[in-house]
């Protein structure tokens, strides 16, 4: 007999998806999680999540996808579209996780008021050093900070929870990169409500079709 | 030869034949040693290499193996950008002999990133990569709206315009300039080529681009073939 949702999430949920299903006591959420260091090679997402799910749809009636779009292009939404023969299947609403954290609406003023904001979530900040500074390579090559950044003006850190030593680390993080700092707390976004809605009633999909437009 | 002797060995480029001297610089743009750029293009100057020949055969051939191992995921963001730092300072060095030597560029193309992005590393490799080809380019820089872009294509008048994104939110805006262009009927008038990161062929199609380029080097590659095709079927 099929088990109830799995949710294939990127690493970078992997803490929050956590302690929802810790507050909400969802125990039949069973989560697996795809490398997070995948956000800075997005054209290895959509394969990775393909065998993911291929490997582990028997066993499930429904598939929720913890990834919103993610510099695919459109590829996530495809797969989802392609896999939909074999049983339920969403994704996260959204072009990323930043959308879903902050809001579809207020993500969008954000990036109106500012197209050259960087954003950060909890989990960016815990793993700055990693994911930016060294993916990046700036401690072997800071000349190409300016090239980077130059068109960035600040930083926008999207927090999750309100912890005060990640909020140290957030603004460090912006001074490193020389930008101004401001932080909006957005708690779990709308990844609460789809994690609570999948637990009690299964996933409504709002897969984003324009980007299948 | 022992690993000590082998450490200790310097290559010194004025030493090395042509032929060795080429590969050499090759490796030097894949390390983004610009030094040793600039050093071996000085050299194959003086070695009576034209500027065009050094340009295509040193530079824009190396940048050629970057880019498809970027492709293929060897290289990533940093080290091509190391590379091309290397690359640029070799073409500055051979700019002024090919201005000089009054070689009629093969196209003019102007290029920008759209509306509300500002991810401008990859539109710096195609103007690059552009211009190594022999195009003369105007960067419209980041951030452009259609009024941008009309602007632009009135005041330069190029064969080609060239749109940039990075993320997927700001993408759909190629769609909103190419509509516009349609709505004023100027939109053959131009061979309209986009490229980013999270666009694919199936998206250069549905916005009614002429081609969508997935590198640098392949915009450089298809670029002088769609204009020749196009100058061909005008006659």
């Amino acid at each position: 007999m099929a088990d109830a949702t799995l949710l294939i999430a990127c690493g970078a949920l992997a803490r929050e998806v956590m302690a929802l299903k810790k507050q909400y006591q969802a125990i039949d959420l069973k989560l697996i999680c795809l490398d997070a260091k995948l956000h800075n090679t997005p054209a290895q997402i959509t394969e990775k999540l393909r065998q993911k799910i291929q490997a582990h749809r028997a066993k499930h009636t429904r598939i929720l996808i913890g990834y919103a779009d993610c510099g695919t292009g459109g590829d996530i939404d495809r797969l989802i579209e392609s896999e939909r023969a074999y049983g339920e299947i969403a994704r996260l609403p959204g072009a990323h996780c930043y959308e879903f954290y902050a809001g579809t609406k207020h993500f969008q003023q954000l990036a109106d008021e500012e197209p050259g904001t960087f954003y950060l979530t909890d989990f960016l900040v815990r793993h700055f050093q990693t994911l930016v500074i060294d993916a990046l390579k700036l401690d072997l090559h800071p000349q190409l900070l300016g090239q980077y950044f130059k068109h960035y003006r600040r930083v926008v850190y999207l927090s999750q929870v309100l912890d005060p030593e990640l909020q140290i680390r957030a603004r460090s993080a912006a001074d490193r990169l020389g930008l101004h700092f401001e932080q909006v707390h957005c708690g779990y976004g709308l990844l609460e409500g789809v994690v609570v809605q999948t637990i009690e009633t299964g996933y409504e999909d709002q897969t984003d079709h324009r980007l299948l437009a | 030869m022992t690993d000590e002797n082998y450490d200790d060995e310097e290559i010194v480029l004025s030493e090395l034949n042509d032929e060795e001297l080429v590969q050499q610089m090759h490796d030097d743009l894949y390390d983004g040693m610009k030094e040793e750029i600039e050093e071996g293009t000085q050299i194959l100057l003086e070695r009576d290499w034209s500027a065009e020949r050094v340009l295509n055969e040193a530079l824009v051939a190396g940048m050629k193996i970057v880019g498809i191992d970027f492709r293929d995921g060897i290289l990533f963001v940093p080290e091509v950008l190391l590379a091309a730092n290397a690359m640029k300072g070799g073409m500055a060095i051979l700019e002024p002999l090919l201005a000089e030597s009054g070689v009629e560029p093969k196209g003019k193309m102007v290029i920008g990133t759209v509306k509300g992005d500002i991810h401008d590393i990859g539109k710096n490799l195609v103007a690059m990569m552009m211009e190594g080809a022999g195009f003369e380019v105007v960067d419209i820089g980041i951030n452009n709206s259609v009024e941008d872009y009309l602007a632009a294509l009135e005041e330069h008048k190029p064969d080609i315009l060239g749109m940039s994104a990075l993320l997927t939110t700001t993408m759909p805006y190629m769609k909103v300039v190419i509509d516009e262009m349609v709505k004023r009927s100027i939109r053959d008038d131009y061979i309209v080529l986009v490229g980013g990161a999270p666009l694919n062929e199936e998206f250069g199609q549905a916005v009614g681009a002429d081609a969508y380029c997935r590198d640098a080097a392949q915009a450089a590659q298809m670029a002088p073939l769609l204009l020749h095709n196009r100058q061909a079927a005008r006659g």
